[in-house]
């Protein structure tokens, strides 16, 4: 090969040594587009397993299967040029299916089950006996990182990194057990948002059950900041003692993830406007000149070794947890503290509300092309969202497959999309599902047992 | 309920507290005053209820104000009606305010805070026994499971402000999602689905419970009214429900109160100082023609009474009045008894209570008459011109046409209270007799500096 050659080839792919850098014969340039999802959903994204979770074990043969259940479910989609779809409804899997790669939606948005089928719902009234109105609906959660912004100095607006990450993690921590231990749920999907965020979907027939009031109740017990931007303090504890719920979190997640994690990732006290942020919690104009002279007089030696954030969060812990203090207001000031920079802030209107609709999993984020995949909430700290499979990767992935065909597995199976399909499936769905036949049989048998005792004289 | 002239059969109450849930309306015959009558009595609680809201009280005082004022109106001279009185008033009130969904919001909300109180005040007992009429899946707490959930109930009780003493061992589990309120305020210790409730957090439970109910029968009755209740009783009870809920419920006069008894000697003086524009005006054609019809005498003579001219008094004054027309002889024979019949000596010995400010808006003066509202009954050209006998500044008077235009006729008063004391009136004029009152304050407060 001559200099010459090389230089005009350029449309040629030659497999050689003088191939330029980087090049391989599957990449698939980094992007977003129709293209790319609609082998997605050709191929990659997991229809069926949607329509046996959205069908709650109503798509069997037991004679207590509710057939319209599924068809009352509501779908909306968001396509290319922005057009937006509401009330999408389906009668089958397939239909799911073939609507979803006829239209090839950018974002697929799951809403509630409503009393009747949402494409008949101009038939019948908003208010009165014969209504249109959703009757089930998950309980939903939506975290997203940006609600953040006050407290992390690494990244800000849309930008995510493994410093600030943690956030999240710990936002899952801390929810997804109260919502088993003090709620008493089981079935609990997290689902990485596909840029910036988290979404949990709490599936227990008991949840989608729940009236706007009741998940109203149970997002306040999650709230604890009630500040806005005028006040100093978000959050005030003034008890004689945390609720319990707050006190698990705090010595089990929030205590060690503030001083060993964040403490050091956003540098909290290393510059005046920082420490600032903080002296602004203290209610107390002693203990914070004390600690700023100490402070400042600091700045320019620092003889110790340990890293100044450690040290100056000691001193002023020290300095509040002291026993001379009996101020009212500085009682729980470190703990105020610690759940300002890391307690979870839900997003307070989407779990309120039955009819607000949440983005489904495994789609893909437009912006970043990642997939939004299940997280494993008892290993969420090993969750990387820099490292989420890209859409260009699962394509990239798949040319490789097609290689060394394999006919036997899924497509998906081939590709790192594969790890989150099976831990979907035998973490999640086969479990719900369970519960599901057993709860619809039961229901039958009481039922029936009802009617029998009845009819006896 | 059936409502009649006279008789009532007393209600056979199996509930160990006296606190009624209001399940349906119970089998006793009425009497039409008293379907009246014992729905004002309510009203007046809960307006004052509603106004201690509204003021931002907090719980505890809104619990005294409840007590005071059931106190205050919902007694009955014989005992076995108080009951009665209780659950008819209620329900009577049911038909008044089931109409629109303001009226409804809003006597949902008096009745439950009225419910928590009372219920607050039962035994124990008492109290389990309406959760358990409630059907509320409760669950009471054995001593064992106590014993190991003690420290996390402390803590919760702690959390709240409320931290436990010795005799406070009684909870209750119940499903989280029948306590939303407890709930969201983290105010319960909640595990595994269950929250735990205090004995005095069971207020919340069955108050919820109470209102959801009441809600769901204020819809039916709604449904009722309209298709029927109203047309078959438009002669009778339609008529007393649609003023009912307009009713004036302030002070009622009927007995006068701080300041001293006027004399016949005062009263010429103190017409022209602190008497509002109706009964001046009536007072004046007194003087001038030495007599007044039926509805003025009514009007003013009530009036003088609230105002604290004493019987005797009254009788002198009219006396001195009518005589000069009808003479002495007729003046005993014919008008005496009505004077004496007002202040609740004679007959059904009623002690009748002066007239409110929307009572005589709404009279209907004929030829003859003086009594009704000046505002609204009189010309514009006499208004302005008795206006400015009593002094109101013209610019004043330009403010009181507008609302009599508007026929705001209650602010137009106001506005002529403060333009002739020059001193605000922010309660707003409602009652003559509260026009007097205001007016005494000010002009006492004058003569002592």
């Amino acid at each position: 090969m001559t200099r010459e050659e090389i230089g005009n080839g350029s449309e040629d792919m030659v497999i050689d040594e003088c191939e330029p850098e980087g090049r391989e014969r599957n990449s698939v340039p980094d992007e977003f587009n129709a293209n790319y999802l609609k082998v997605y959903y050709g191929k990659l994204f997991p229809h069926a397993d949607i329509f046996k979770w959205m069908s709650y074990g109503n798509d069997g043969k037991h004679p207590a299967c509710d057939q319209s259940y599924f068809s009352r479910r509501e779908f909306s989609y968001t396509l290319d040029n922005d057009i937006y779809l509401r009330y999408q409804s389906f009668n089958s899997a397939s239909e799911l299916e073939n609507s979803i790669k006829e239209k090839c939606p950018f974002k697929i948005d799951i809403g509630p089950v409503y009393s009747v089928d949402p494409a008949k719902r101009h038939a019948y009234a908003q208010t009165g006996d014969n209504v249109f109105t959703p009757v089930e609906r998950e309980l939903v959660f939506d975290i997203d990182i940006t609600d953040y912004d006050d407290v992390r100095y690494c990244c800000s607006g849309a930008d995510v990194c493994l410093d600030c990450w943690p956030l999240m993690t710990v936002a899952i921590k801390v929810i997804d057990t109260s919502l088993r231990d003090d709620f008493g749920f089981n079935h609990i999907l997290w689902v990485f948002s596909g840029r910036r965020g988290v979404h949990c979907w709490v599936c227990d027939g008991k949840a989608r059950r729940l009236t706007n009031e009741q998940r109203a109740s149970i997002a306040e017990y999650f709230r604890v900041y009630k500040g806005n931007e005028n006040s100093l303090k978000m959050v005030s504890f003034t008890g004689l003692a945390l609720h319990p719920f707050l006190a698990r979190s705090y010595t089990e997640v929030l205590k060690d993830f503030f001083e060993s994690k964040l403490l050091l990732s956003q540098k909290l006290f290393s510059a005046e406007e920082r420490y600032e942020k903080i002296l602004e919690m203290i209610p107390d104009e002693s203990i914070t000149s004390e600690l700023r002279g100490k402070w400042q007089e600091n700045k320019r030696s620092s003889i110790s070794k340990e890293d100044t954030n450690v040290v100056r969060w000691q001193q002023l812990k020290h300095i509040l947890q002291s026993g001379r203090l009996k101020a009212q207001g500085l009682r729980r000031c470190v703990e105020e503290i610690v759940f300002s920079f890391t307690y979870p802030r839900i997003d307070m209107e989407v779990s309120k509300h039955m009819n607000h609709l949440l983005k489904a999993p495994f789609c893909v984020h437009p912006k970043t092309g990642r997939v939004c995949v299940p997280i494993d909430p008892n290993c969420c700290e090993e969750f990387d969202p820099t490292a989420v499979p890209t859409l260009s990767k699962l394509l990239e992935e798949m040319n490789v497959g097609a290689l060394r065909p394999d006919v036997d597995n899924a497509e998906w199976d081939r590709t790192s999309l594969g790890k989150s399909i099976r831990f979907f499936r035998s973490s999640f769905l086969q479990p719900l599902l369970k519960s599901c036949k057993e709860e619809i049989e039961n229901s039958y048998n009481a039922k029936l047992q009802h009617s029998k005792n009845s009819m006896s004289w | 309920m059936e409502i009649y002239g006279y008789q009532r059969k007393a209600l056979h109450s199996d509930a160990i507290s006296t606190l009624p849930l209001y399940r349906s309306a119970p089998p006793l015959d009425v009497r039409l005053e008293d379907f009246e009558l014992f729905a004002i009595d309510r009203l007046r609680v809960l307006k004052g209820i509603s106004d201690g809201l509204s003021r931002g009280k907090k719980p505890e005082e809104i619990d005294n104000l409840a007590k005071d004022l059931w106190k205050a109106n919902m007694r009955h001279p014989e005992a076995s009606e108080v009951v009665n009185k209780d659950i008819i008033s209620h329900f009577v009130l049911r038909l008044v305010y089931c109409r629109t969904e303001d009226l409804r919001k809003w006597f949902l909300s008096m009745e439950t805070a009225l419910f928590r109180y009372r219920f607050r005040l039962e035994s124990a007992e008492a109290q389990r026994a309406l959760m358990a009429e409630f059907d509320l899946p409760y669950k009471a707490v054995s001593n064992s499971e106590f014993e190991s959930m003690k420290d996390n109930l402390g803590q919760v009780a702690r959390s709240i402000g409320q931290p436990l003493t010795p005799a406070d061992t009684k909870f209750y589990t119940v499903p989280f999602e029948e306590v939303p309120e407890l709930v969201a305020g983290r105010r319960v210790f909640v595990h595994k689905g269950h929250a735990y409730v205090a004995m005095n957090q069971v207020v919340s439970l069955v108050a919820t419970q109470f209102r959801s109910h009441l809600s769901k029968a204020l819809i039916l009755t709604n449904r009722k009214w309209t298709s029927s209740i109203r047309e078959q009783e438009k002669d009778r009870l339609t008529p007393i429900v649609e003023a009912l809920c307009t009713s004036y419920l302030g002070p009622d006069y009927s007995e006068p109160r701080e300041f001293a008894e006027i004399s016949i000697r005062d009263i010429d003086q103190i017409a022209m100082s602190s008497f509002p524009l109706c009964m001046r005006h009536l007072f004046e054609k007194l003087r001038e023609d030495h007599h007044l019809k039926h509805g003025g005498r009514m009007q003013l003579g009530l009036f003088l009474k609230g105002v604290g001219l004493k019987l005797d008094d009254a009788l002198a004054f009219w006396k001195a009045e009518f005589s000069q027309k009808v003479g002495a002889e007729r003046f005993d024979k014919e008008y005496a008894y009505s004077i004496r019949h007002n202040y609740g000596r004679e007959g059904k010995r009623t002690d009748y209570t002066p007239f409110s400010c929307q009572k005589i808006i709404s009279s209907t003066p004929g030829v003859g008459d003086h009594h009704g509202c000046p505002y609204r009954h009189f010309s514009e050209e006499n208004l302005r011109a008795a206006l400015g006998k009593m002094r109101v500044n013209s610019r004043a008077v330009e403010d009181v046409m507008d609302k009599v235009r508007n026929r705001h006729y209650q602010l137009a008063c106001t506005l002529t209270f403060e333009a002739v004391h020059g001193t605000s009136c922010d309660a707003g004029i409602n009652h003559p007799n509260q026009y007097f009152s205001e007016s005494q304050k000010v002009v006492q407060s004058k003569v002592s500096i």
